[in-house]
């Protein structure tokens, strides 16, 4: 076993690199080329958690935790955090604005690409130690005695870093209000002033039949109303059509006012 | 298997994340698509500490992390102060250094 | 050995003091600031009397005394100091300076009592005097350099002085530009004797001078003789001493005719040994100064600004000096005697010319002179021995030395010395001509300034309102006292040099000495110049004495026209010079214009084109940053892949 571990890993592993190596690849594909900022979070969250996988199969197991409790628990939720705050909008368009710019990537990234296979091809690692020594003490306990012994100063050092970058987050984020918010009396006034929607917005077409916030409500003429539904569903382009289903819901009404009618004249007759 | 495909896949993810970075516009998608080229990094540094049989690599590799998540947190900073300022999250938005 | 030589610098520093002083004094020292500046002046002839006192105690070859002040620049190979070298050439030229320039500040008093910027104009002449003493006390080239360009500006200063005068300012300019062309022919001969001796101390270079090459040394010299054209007016660098005349009167006297002017002579006679090593440049020297003396001596002929006239008659006797200096050790002495004998006398001339000038309302025109002698008794005397003196009158002090340098063109041999000694000889008797030309026509004949018919009595001004008529009178003291000084020294002073051949004794140490021989005996040359005098005397008295003078110059002769106009050196200047200059600028301009012109605007041109083309990339997205930042991450990986594999 140790002889073999010299040059190659286990069946199973090579099995497993193959198979989550894949989803790996698919996921980082998708999280590039997907639509929707909340499906990339997504994706970019499935590779992360196979590699966590791949380190725990490396021996690191205390990285491969923190990469599924750090990474994908606290900073893809973050992320999720920010897209629902400013993502909103419509899905993303793919269509490039750039001349050129898709096609100067994609030939700087297969270029790069090449040249780093080349690379990890041209060196000689025909054989590797594997960290049984490195880990027999507990993989813990050895990374514990390398942090505060030879990588003290670095590990302060990143400590520091993290409260710095925690400051210049509330700093960016923080708004000071620099003028009095303006009163309920203001606001109507102003409303006034500029003679725009004197009275409330109208409501969205509610229904009896379904919870429908995102249907708008029908003008006299029959046409649906913009204005009834919230600013968010329109922004997302989320508002529901319903004017087929109305007209559905009058024929479905008639049909059973009608069949009502017949039975009563079935009865009748 | 040789533990050196674990480098072949971190290259190729490395080079999918810096594609993504330059295709797309949506600014937090840039941001992901960077931090899937630090996870790729960080998959190459846990294969070299196994080939060297020594826990170095993965001491950088916690400290990418580290620094990673500093830099997430100044990085959505400010694509939230970008957003309430511009309204818009595309980074081809914030060009007003063209001529 | 006392310790005298301390005091050199002292003859420097006296007047630069004053000079500072009254600069930089501002209004406060207007009522006293010709008081300081002639006191600091004469302070620096007493010291120049001690010091003379002090080398006359000592053997003659133990005259010379040096003092080191300090290193100026101080550089591994190249060694200036700031050093004195006070010998028997040095002190003639301190008595005669710091002598002269006393009794001319002194005359100053009286002369510019009227102008309300007196202060400056003594302050300007101390300043003079310093650059002067600088200049001929300076032990190496460099610094006398330093003197040079010092009297070059004082002159410029003091010409341009009534520079409300449109005229004075453009004669200030002019003289300032012609003096240049000179300074760089010295800077241009310093930088020779360096590479050529590599120094330029008097000492090494004078003693080595033997050892250089002919070509350089004749190329030195003729530098040298550029530069001496330059200060002196020689031709062809003659042109601005007739205007300089626009400046006061004092200084008239004082620089463009007693010292600066001279700086020249002295020039090449303290660098005898270059020339001596020089034959050809040698030549060049007495053909510039035989030229010049005949040029002088007509321009003084036709002109009727008596301070004009004086002015060719400076530039000829300069001539004679210049003549005197290329004949080498034979002509050095008499140069140098004429020189001194010549700043008495024509110190003296101008003095009086000034003094008639402040008694006429400050006209120059000779034509509105005429019987003045009357008048102005004291300028007439003073001024009449200045002439006898002048023409070489037997027993005066103009006859020693101008007859020793005719004597001495002759004794130069050959056909050079007949021809060299038939021009001086000439020159004698024009300079006879028209200095009694002058004499005639300013203090003899009828009255010609008086605008009524009615000549009215002597001294007494005329009762009716003909208030711009001149009322001739005789100067204040201050002015008439340094007339009757200078006309001492214009009439024994050349007797006293001469007798026993003191003079040229005196010198010997430092010129060194040589009869020559003579291919005409002294007594015939004497005599020669006697004639040459007689008849000069003669035809002027024919055309000036007998008849009346008119007010207006007649036409005059083809030749008195071309004199007039100083012989047309102006407009030579203009056409050759003025006008050449002008064609090669334009076509510099041309060939700027399209071809550098062309080089630069095209480079640029296209620098931009491209920068225009480059300033696409730079579009403002961060994503093609990215993308260039990407390719070059790459390019480097490929490059390093590439190096490892070579």
């Amino acid at each position: 076993m140790t002889d073999v571990a010299a040059y190659a890993t286990s069946t199973g592993e090579a099995f497993q690199f193959w198979v989550l190596g894949t989803v790996a690849v698919v996921g980082a594909l998708c999280t590039v080329f997907m639509k929707k900022a909340v499906h990339s979070a997504l994706c970019l969250a499935g590779t992360m958690i196979v590699l966590a996988v791949f380190y725990l199969a490396n021996g690191a197991y205390f990285l491969g935790i923190v990469q599924i409790v750090v990474y994908t628990g606290a900073i893809m939720m973050l992320f999720l955090f920010v897209v629902m705050l400013v993502g909103v909008t419509a899905a993303d368009s793919l269509k490039e604005t750039i001349k050129g710019q898709r096609w100067l990537a994609l030939l700087c990234g297969l270029g790069f690409g090449i040249l780093l296979c080349a690379g990890i091809g041209n060196a000689s690692l025909q054989e590797f130690n594997g960290l049984a020594q490195a880990n027999s003490g507990g993989n813990v306990e050895g990374l514990a005695a390398l942090i505060f012994t030879k990588y003290v100063f670095a590990f302060e050092i990143t400590g520091a870093l993290l409260i710095t970058a925690a400051i210049g987050a509330m700093v960016l984020t923080h708004r000071e209000r620099t003028e009095r918010a303006r009163t309920q009396r203001e606001l109507a006034e102003q409303r006034v002033r500029e003679g725009k929607q004197l009275p409330p917005l109208p409501a969205p077409g509610v229904y009896a039949r379904h919870n429908a916030v995102d249907v708008p409500g029908l003008l006299p003429d029959g046409t649906p109303s913009e204005l009834t539904v919230s600013r968010t569903l329109r922004e997302r382009g989320q508002i529901r059509d319903v004017s087929d289903e109305a007209i559905q819901d009058l024929k479905a009404l008639e049909q059973r006012a009608g069949e009502r009618l017949g039975r009563e004249e079935g009865v009748a007759k | 298997m040789n533990p050196v495909n674990y480098l072949y896949l971190a290259a190729l993810l490395f080079t999918i994340g810096a594609t993504g970075v330059l295709i797309r516009r949506n600014a937090i998608v840039v941001f992901m698509c960077v931090e899937l080229m630090l996870n790729a990094c960080n998959l190459a540094f846990v294969a070299f500490s196994r080939m060297h049989g020594n826990l170095d690599g993965q001491i950088i590799a916690f400290f990418t992390m580290v620094v990673a998540a500093a830099e997430v947190v100044v990085g959505l900073a400010i694509i939230v102060s970008l957003f309430r300022s511009r309204h818009s999250a595309s980074v081809d938005d914030a060009s007003l250094m063209k001529l | 050995m006392s310790n005298a030589e301390n005091l050199i610098a002292l003859l420097v520093a006296a007047p630069l003091l004053g000079a500072a002083v009254l600069l930089c004094g501002g209004r406060r020292l207007d009522a006293v600031g010709h008081v300081i500046g002639t006191a600091l002046s004469t302070l620096s002839f007493v010291i120049g009397v001690v010091l003379f006192a002090d080398m006359l105690g000592r053997g003659a070859d133990d005259r010379a005394m040096s003092q080191h002040l300090f290193s100026w620049i101080p550089v591994e190979g190249f060694q200036a100091d700031v050093a004195f070298q006070l010998d028997q050439l040095s002190m003639t030229f301190v008595l005669l300076i710091s002598g002269v320039g006393s009794l001319i500040h002194l005359y100053s008093i009286g002369y510019m009592e009227h102008d309300e910027r007196r202060r400056r104009f003594f302050g300007y002449l101390n300043l003079f005097l310093a650059a002067m003493l600088l200049l001929v006390l300076a032990d190496n080239y460099l610094l006398l350099y330093v003197g040079w360009e010092g009297v070059g500006l004082a002159s410029y200063l003091l010409i341009g002085f009534w520079q409300h005068k449109p005229s004075a300012a453009t004669a200030a300019k002019k003289a300032f530009l012609v003096n240049r062309v000179g300074d760089i022919g010295l800077s241009i001969a310093i930088m020779l004797m360096f590479t050529t001796f590599g120094t330029f101390a008097f000492g090494p270079v004078l003693g080595a001078a033997d050892e250089a090459g002919e070509g350089r040394l004749t190329a030195i010299g003729l530098m040298l003789l550029l530069a001496a054209c330059g200060k002196s007016a020689q031709v062809p660098l003659q042109s601005w001493l007739g205007d300089a005349m626009e400046g006061p009167t004092p200084v008239s006297a004082l620089i463009h005719a007693a010292t600066m002017v001279t700086a020249g002579v002295y020039l090449i006679v303290r660098s005898g040994e270059i020339f001596n090593g020089a034959p050809d440049a040698q030549l060049v020297v007495t053909v510039v100064g035989a030229v010049t003396l005949l040029f002088g001596a007509i321009v003084g002929c036709a002109k009727d600004d008596i301070k004009k006239a004086l002015a060719g008659s400076t530039m000829s006797q300069i001539g004679y000096m210049i003549l005197a200096a290329g004949l080498g050790p034979i002509g050095y002495a008499f140069a140098i005697m004429h020189l001194v004998t010549h700043g008495f006398f024509k110190a003296g001339l101008f003095l009086g010319a000034g003094s008639v000038m402040h008694g006429m309302n400050d006209e120059v025109d000779m034509r509105k002179y005429g019987g003045l002698r009357k008048y102005m008794p004291i300028t007439f005397v003073t001024f009449g021995l200045g002439y006898l003196a002048i023409i070489g009158f037997p027993g005066l002090s103009g006859f020693f030395s101008k007859d020793k340098i005719i004597e001495a063109a002759f004794a130069k041999g050959g056909t050079e010395g007949w021809i060299l000694g038939g021009v001086a000889l000439l020159g004698a008797g024009i300079t006879a001509y028209y200095m009694t030309r002058v004499m005639i026509m300013t203090f003899f004949g009828e009255e010609r300034w008086r605008k009524s018919a009615a000549p009215a009595e002597p001294g007494v001004a005329p009762a009716s309102g003909e208030h711009d008529e001149p009322h001739p009178h005789e100067s204040p003291r201050s002015m008439t006292i340094p007339m009757i000084v200078l006309a001492f020294g214009s009439v024994f002073a050349g007797g006293y040099f001469s007798i026993g051949e003191r003079f040229v004794h005196w010198l010997e140490p430092v010129t060194g000495y040589d009869h020559g021989h003579p291919p005409v005996s002294a007594l015939t040359v004497t005599l020669a110049t006697m004639v040459m005098l007689v008849v000069g005397v003669g035809i002027a008295y024919v055309q000036y004495g007998r008849g009346p003078v008119p007010v207006l110059a007649p036409r005059g002769s083809l030749l008195t026209r071309a004199a007039r106009r100083d012989l047309y050196q102006d407009d030579f200047n203009h056409v050759v010079l003025v006008r050449g200059g002008e064609h090669l600028t334009r076509s510099l301009v041309y060939v700027d214009h399209t071809l550098v012109d062309g080089v630069v605007n095209g480079t640029a041109a296209s620098m931009g084109g491209l920068s225009g083309r480059l300033r696409k990339l730079q579009n403002g997205y961060a994503r093609s940053y990215a993308v260039s930042m990407f390719g070059g991450a790459a390019i480097l990986v490929a490059a390093t892949l590439l190096m490892r594999a070579v």
